[in-house]
């Protein structure tokens, strides 16, 4: 199977590539629209702010390439945010294959912001990428905006007010929090995601 | 709901990781690679590494490290170490590290926290601060800490600095309290509770970690966000599944 990590100039792709690998998977990191197009699985992962993760995308000629995706896409952290129509953060219009808004996160009295930590994550849909140990557990984020709750909405987590810690339409789905640092729940989605969501 | 970090610190020197007692007399404790296998599998959730001669020699964290580690483990990992620039930061960032820390260098030049915070967002930037209390009474900042023959005082204030720090765009604070490092008496929970009301990302408590007690103190008392402790895990003192189950009993919201 060909897995192809999207180059969005994110700068720690390192992690993900490795946590593939002890899957046993070598993913590619590629800005290129013929490779994306011809892989198994795309993922498109991100960590940064979202206007500059959108102009990169812009400046590779990869906005249709992804949005044209038919092959299981999954955005993981800023990538899942790209997923969405708008981003708060910014104020950019996003890939908008997910009918959905990314928006801050509400610092309130106890509610520290960024959201940086280990939090619960519970499905609220059965879809193939929560499957098994996915579906509730121990999860790693690190983010400042996020998606609310939606139809998209496959799992939720909860700081200050609940959100969307996963998200799935059709094809593309996405993950707020960091499967490749979030221990053994990590790993299944990933599974999940690479095994048994068939192309 | 977000639950209470528990964070080994490995300090480095050499390639090996080092313990000291106040900053000073540095003894090898073991092998990079096996002591963040050991703290993954006991349920560590986080990791931290100080190349803790990097900014006094004028280099740079070593590289192959990073990729070592960030290969073997998958819990998140933050790496500090001699980090003066953004392309510093790019390099550690692509080897595999989830954050980066940034101590004597930010200090040297301010605008680095706001260059690195730019280019890859707050949530990727830490700013670790050494402080000690003064005769007059005032916590200060520390520079160098990492080469007892460099090391010096600021005049900088250290609550001042968090703010500062916070303005210009570090996404946590590690709050070193050097008075009480590696002596096991405890996490000094007035100065954290005073950084605390002056922090609104996350705080860490660093320094003074000896018994299962001073952890459940850290966090209810001073309201921390995570609690790093080094030589207590790695002598074994202390072992960090049984901590995060008591913890969990006592209250404290933890990932167990």
């Amino acid at each position: 199977m060909s897995v192809v990590l999207v180059d969005s100039g994110g700068a720690n792709i390192g992690s993900v590539l490795y946590a593939l690998q002890r899957l046993g998977v070598e993913a590619t990191l590629t800005s290129d629209a013929t490779t994306i197009r011809a892989a198994d699985r795309v993922i498109l992962p991100g960590v940064g702010a979202a206007a500059p993760a959108m102009a990169r995308l812009r400046a590779s000629g990869l906005v249709e390439v992804l949005r044209g995706l038919t092959q299981p896409v999954l955005g993981v952290c800023l990538g899942m945010q790209l997923l969405c129509t708008h981003s708060e953060e910014g104020g950019v219009d996003c890939l908008g294959v997910i009918d959905a808004p990314v928006l801050k996160l509400d610092a309130t009295a106890g509610v520290r912001v960024p959201h940086m930590g280990w939090n619960k994550v519970t499905a609220v849909a059965a879809h193939p990428l929560c499957a098994g140990a996915a579906g509730a557990g121990w999860a790693y984020f690190v983010h400042s905006y996020a998606v609310p709750l939606c139809k998209a909405t496959l799992a939720t987590c909860e700081h200050g007010a609940r959100f969307s810690a996963a998200i799935g339409r059709g094809n593309f789905m996405g993950v707020q929090y960091h499967p490749e640092r979030s221990a053994a729940m990590g790993a299944a989605i990933l599974g999940n995601f690479l095994g048994q969501i068939a192309a | 709901m977000l639950s209470r970090r528990i964070i080994a610190c490995l300090d480095v020197k050499d390639g090996k990781v080092v313990k000291g007692v106040r900053f000073r007399d540095h003894i090898v404790m073991g092998d990079i690679v096996e002591l963040a296998l050991r703290y993954r599998d006991e349920g560590a959730d986080e990791l931290v590494f100080y190349d803790i001669t990097a900014s006094p020699q004028n280099r740079t964290v070593e590289r192959a490290w990073v990729e070592r580690v960030a290969r073997e483990i998958d819990i998140p990992f933050c790496v500090a170490g001699g980090i003066r620039s953004v392309a510093d930061a790019r390099a550690v960032l692509h080897a595999g590290a989830d954050k980066i820390s940034i101590n004597s260098p930010a200090l040297e030049r301010l605008q680095l926290i706001d260059e690195l915070a730019d280019a890859f967002g707050v949530q990727c930037v830490v700013v670790g601060i050494d402080s000690l209390r003064d005769a007059d009474g005032e916590w200060r900042v520390r520079q160098y800490t990492g080469d007892p023959e460099r090391m010096h005082a600021l005049a900088r204030h250290t609550l001042d600095w968090i703010e500062e720090a916070q303005r210009r765009g570090a996404g946590e604070i590690v709050l070193n309290c050097m008075g009480s490092d590696g002596v096991r008496a405890g996490y000094d929970i007035v100065q954290l509770r005073a950084a605390r009301a002056v922090c609104s990302v996350p705080l860490i408590a660093s320094g003074g970690a000896g018994v299962r007690e001073h952890f459940r103190d850290v966090f209810l008392e001073a309201d921390v966000d995570g609690a790093l402790a080094a030589s207590v895990f790695h002598s074994g003192a202390l072992a960090i599944a049984g901590l995060k189950q008591w913890l969990d009993r006592q209250g404290v919201v933890v990932r167990t």
